[in-house]
């Protein structure tokens, strides 16, 4: 048909109440405030500055959605998505795209040209930390913010559906808690900033000779360590057996809840082909590979008393910390939300989804399961699968859905119109 | 052996798929409508914006070449029968040693005045989906501009009149529903469920114009559609009108030739048609005898496929059967998802008694039918709730009854984990009508189907 390129225009004309028309300025100021403060690299009256930009974006953002969502009957809400710049990769989807992209290149690698936001964020890092902002405490909380909002949104969005109500309250809680609040406080309390739902090898950090003596001298930090371990060699496989990676990547995960929450509207956009699942399955693995590759050269390394490998070992670590910490999860997995979907990093390239496949593929009870011979080929459950699974291609033949790489989002069978999907496992 | 497939839906291309499964025939499918097959229930989603037309075709382009089915897009205007040749409108001739004719259907239009206007079209082919679309843009803009005509109105209360509906309104053109019967659907629904979706529709703003007829359909000076003229006398000016009172089957270019046709093409139980070597399958075939409880002409997916299925087996193996099985269907109206299992019926005869529970929020319902004398379980009706089809099959083969199927009712559910199951409900509605004391001893969850299926 047509408006799937760069056109802005759209054959279906946007329709705006005037109570939305206010939210949309309302949070258009908000973000403005960081943009300018951004841009300007330094803050100005800090306080009143980010509580005004925090309310006036909250505020604008939950209205906007109420008066989207409530106005018109439960269901799914899927118009128009291929027809919209922001997310049929037109032009606004390029320059958010642009604008993610760059203000990770600057979180990763320019933090100096963050110094705005960093003060901005002073207040509120001394509140809770009890220390001075940095780059990574911006980004903690401006990702914590979009996945609290983002959430809310798709909420109302999916309020008809219990699971994925639950699902999205689930990552938001494990953010707002344990990936943001609980970390702060730690500092606060002169512990080491733990990441409770973060393990080795996602990350990677976790599992070195650095972070095992990073924790000497702390009890909780030296518990984490071999919690996280614990997690990996013996949490994994069982509760995985259970009830698929989805315990971890659609209910727990930081990153899959961003791209669950604020990625949402982007998931119609990954690649559906037999070529991008090669190129997947390739990848993935090969992440997992590198990723213990370098952690046991970094053991070994100081097993064998810093010889030879000295160098070598710091070298594999700070290429990993480089192209698959940085370049990969961060800049590519995020900012390029509205040009490749939401998942891309879960798909191609996070090691912990690797292992969480291997086990869900071969040794568990999660599984999608097709009604009889109830499919119409339609093709929503494929088009809004975040994970590009071909979902289309089992469900018309009547056979299971067992693929490594699928999270458990419950979105094809909430988008299938004849009720022909079901997740199984949880009940 | 050369097999020719002519039309490439879904019954077609299962024939396609199949034959090569079990043979290396050279298999080629003709069609004057696109390059490569697509779902034709979904082309409401690609006007909605929830798909782009790549999004529907379930097989990726390279597909046809591996597997060796060869793609034509031609329009066939001749069959000649005895000398086994087909005669396309660009004047090739093509020879063929079998035939499948899979042609489909076309929309209906009953003799009324203006139906050949500019603007007035079905929704059964990607033609039609084009047709809307350039029609579509003046609509919604008006609507924009509170302004001008912003209507369409659709003639024909059934699947694909709703669907229509729901096309027209993602994009805020207001629609004017003209239904002949007294309640949407209600020569399928019975008077519950179709009320449940009068009220749907309401709540989506579509006019619903129940007992109203189409008389003509006017045009503008141009020959477009300006205005439809009812039965009762009301003119409803519209841009658009939408002629959805059903399909019958597409087979004007085969009248006159050797080939025996009724409405559709008629075929035995092997699906061979009078003529040998030929077969039809899908909408354009009709049964001589068709099963059991089964219409002649069944123009639904499902059997298209089966269909499919059964000519490729017959051509390549040994003749088979066209065994449909149990009678299934679903759709969805606006948000409401409909399935229905065996024989429910609209106006039930004396011999059905069924049991009925409805949501309070009047968007989801349960109807259990059965023999009123045996209490033989006859078929299930589902609006918003979501059944497995092997489970309630299993329990219409077998002739459960009622009461075990009430108490074991968990089983069947198939809703999203952590969705109300309202199966105690039905219970208790049971037991209000009968004064018995039943309970629901079965909950949701696959370990418990799985055995279930599997027992004897």
């Amino acid at each position: 048909m047509r408006n799937e390129s760069l056109s802005i225009s759209t054959p279906v004309p946007i329709l705006t109440t005037g109570k939305q028309k206010i939210a949309v300025a309302s949070a258009g100021i908000g973000i403005l405030l960081l943009l300018v403060t951004w841009a300007a690299g330094k803050a100005v009256a800090p306080v009143p500055v980010f509580l005004s930009a925090l309310g006036l974006t909250t505020a604008g953002v939950v209205i906007f959605i109420r008066e989207e969502y409530l106005k018109h009957p439960e269901g799914i809400k899927n118009n128009g998505v291929w027809f919209r710049s922001l997310t049929a990769r037109g032009i606004w989807g390029w320059l958010v795209g642009v604008v993610f992209t760059g203000f990770y290149v600057c979180l990763y690698w320019f933090p100096g040209y963050l110094t705005g936001l960093i003060q901005l964020f002073d207040p509120l890092s001394r509140m809770l930390r009890g220390t001075a902002a940095d780059q990574w405490f911006v980004y903690g909380s401006l990702y914590t913010a979009a996945m609290l909002l983002m959430g809310v949104k798709f909420i109302y969005k999916y309020r008809h559906n219990p699971y994925q109500r639950l699902r999205t309250f689930s990552v938001m809680f494990f953010q707002l808690g344990f990936a943001f609040l609980i970390p702060g406080l730690l500092m606060r309390l002169q512990q080491p900033e733990i990441y409770f739902t973060y393990f080795w090898p996602l990350s990677y950090y976790q599992g070195t000779p650095m972070a095992h003596q990073g924790y000497a001298g702390s009890g909780l930090g030296t518990f984490f360590f071999f919690f996280g371990l614990a997690m990996f060699f013996i949490g994994t496989p069982i509760l995985t057996y259970f009830f698929g990676k989805r315990w971890y990547c659609s209910w727990v995960c930081g990153c899959g809840g961003l791209a669950e929450t604020a990625g949402d509207p982007f998931r119609h956009l990954s690649d559906k082909s037999l070529k991008a699942w090669k190129i997947e399955r390739w990848m993935i693995h090969s992440v997992l590979v590198f990723v213990v590759l370098m952690t046991v050269l970094l053991w070994v390394n100081v097993a064998t008393g810093r010889g030879v490998l000295q160098d070598y070992s710091q070298f594999f670590y700070k290429t990993y910390a480089f192209l698959i910490g940085s370049a990969f999860s961060g800049v590519v997995g995020v900012g390029f939300y509205p040009l490749l979907g939401s998942r891309v990093w879960c798909r191609f390239g996070c090691p912990m989804a690797a292992w969480l496949g291997i086990w869900q593929k071969t040794k568990s009870k999660f599984r999608i399961t097709v009604n009889g011979g109830q499919c119409i080929s339609c093709g929503n459950c494929s088009t809004y699968c975040e994970m590009g699974i071909d979902v289309r291609a089992y469900a018309q033949k009547g056979q299971d859905v067992v693929r490594a790489s699928c999270v458990g989002c419950g979105i094809c069978a909430a988008v299938c119109p004849r009720g022909v999907l079901r997740l199984e496992g949880g009940e | 052996m050369k097999i020719i497939i002519l039309g490439n839906g879904v019954s077609g291309i299962t024939a396609a798929r199949h034959i090569r499964k079990h043979s290396d025939h050279s298999i080629t499918v003709i069609s004057d409508e696109a390059d490569h097959f697509f779902s034709r229930t979904a082309l409401m989603y690609v006007y909605m914006g929830h798909m782009r037309r790549k999004d529907i075709q379930p097989y990726e382009d390279w597909f046809w070449a591996k597997n060796r089915i060869d793609l034509l897009r031609a329009r066939v205007e001749k069959v000649d029968f005895a000398a086994k040749t087909l005669y396309t409108a660009d004047g090739k001739t093509i020879p063929y040693d079998k035939l499948i004719l899979a042609t489909g259907s076309q929309p209906n239009k009953f003799g009324w005045p203006g139906q050949h206007l500019d603007g007035v079209h079905g929704l059964y082919h990607w033609q039609d989906l084009e047709a809307m679309e350039r029609h579509s843009a003046g609509l919604s803009l008006s609507f924009r501009r509170g302004a001008g005509v912003d209507r369409a109105v659709i003639v024909g209360g059934g699947l694909i009149g709703v669907e229509m509906a729901e096309m027209f309104h993602s994009r805020h053109i207001s629609v004017t529903f003209l239904v002949r019967e007294d309640s949407f659907w209600n020569g399928v629904l019975p008077s519950q469920e179709s009320a449940m979706i009068n009220r749907h529709l309401a709540e989506h703003g579509i006019e619903l114009r129940l007992n109203t007829e189409l008389k003509e359909i006017l045009p503008d000076d141009n020959g477009k559609c300006r205005a439809v003229l009812t039965v009762a006398g009301d003119t409803i000016d519209c841009g658009f009108v939408g002629l959805t009172a059903g399909v019958s089957p597409n087979v004007g270019f085969l009248k006159n030739t050797s080939l025996d046709i009724n409405k559709g093409i008629l075929v035995n139980e092997y699906l061979e048609t009078s003529v040998p070597g030929v077969y039809a399958v899908g909408d354009c075939a009709e049964m001589r005898n068709p099963p059991p409880g089964r219409r002649p002409i069944e123009a639904v997916w499902y059997t298209g496929r089966m269909m499919g299925e059964t000519v490729a087996h017959s051509i390549c193996r040994q003749p088979t059967l066209y065994n449909p099985g149990i009678w299934f269907n679903s759709a969805k109206f606006f948000d409401i998802e409909y399935q229905v299992y065996g024989d429910v019926q609209a106006k039930a005869p004396d011999h059905h008694a069924s049991v009925y529970w409805e949501h309070p929020d009047g968007k989801k319902s349960i109807r259990l039918v059965f023999e009123r004398a045996s209490g033989r379980i006859l078929g299930f009706n589902l609006m918003g709730v979501r059944y497995r089809q092997e489970v309630c099959e299993k329990w219409l083969r077998t002739g459960a009854h009622i009461e075990t199927v009430l108490q074991q009712l968990g089983l069947a559910n198939f809703d999203p984990e952590f969705f109300p199951q309202h199966e105690s409900e039905l219970v208790a509605a049971y037991n209000r009508q009968t004064g018995k004391n039943l309970t629901l001893k079965q909950k949701r969850g696959l370990p418990a189907v799985l055995q279930f299926l599997r027992s004897n």
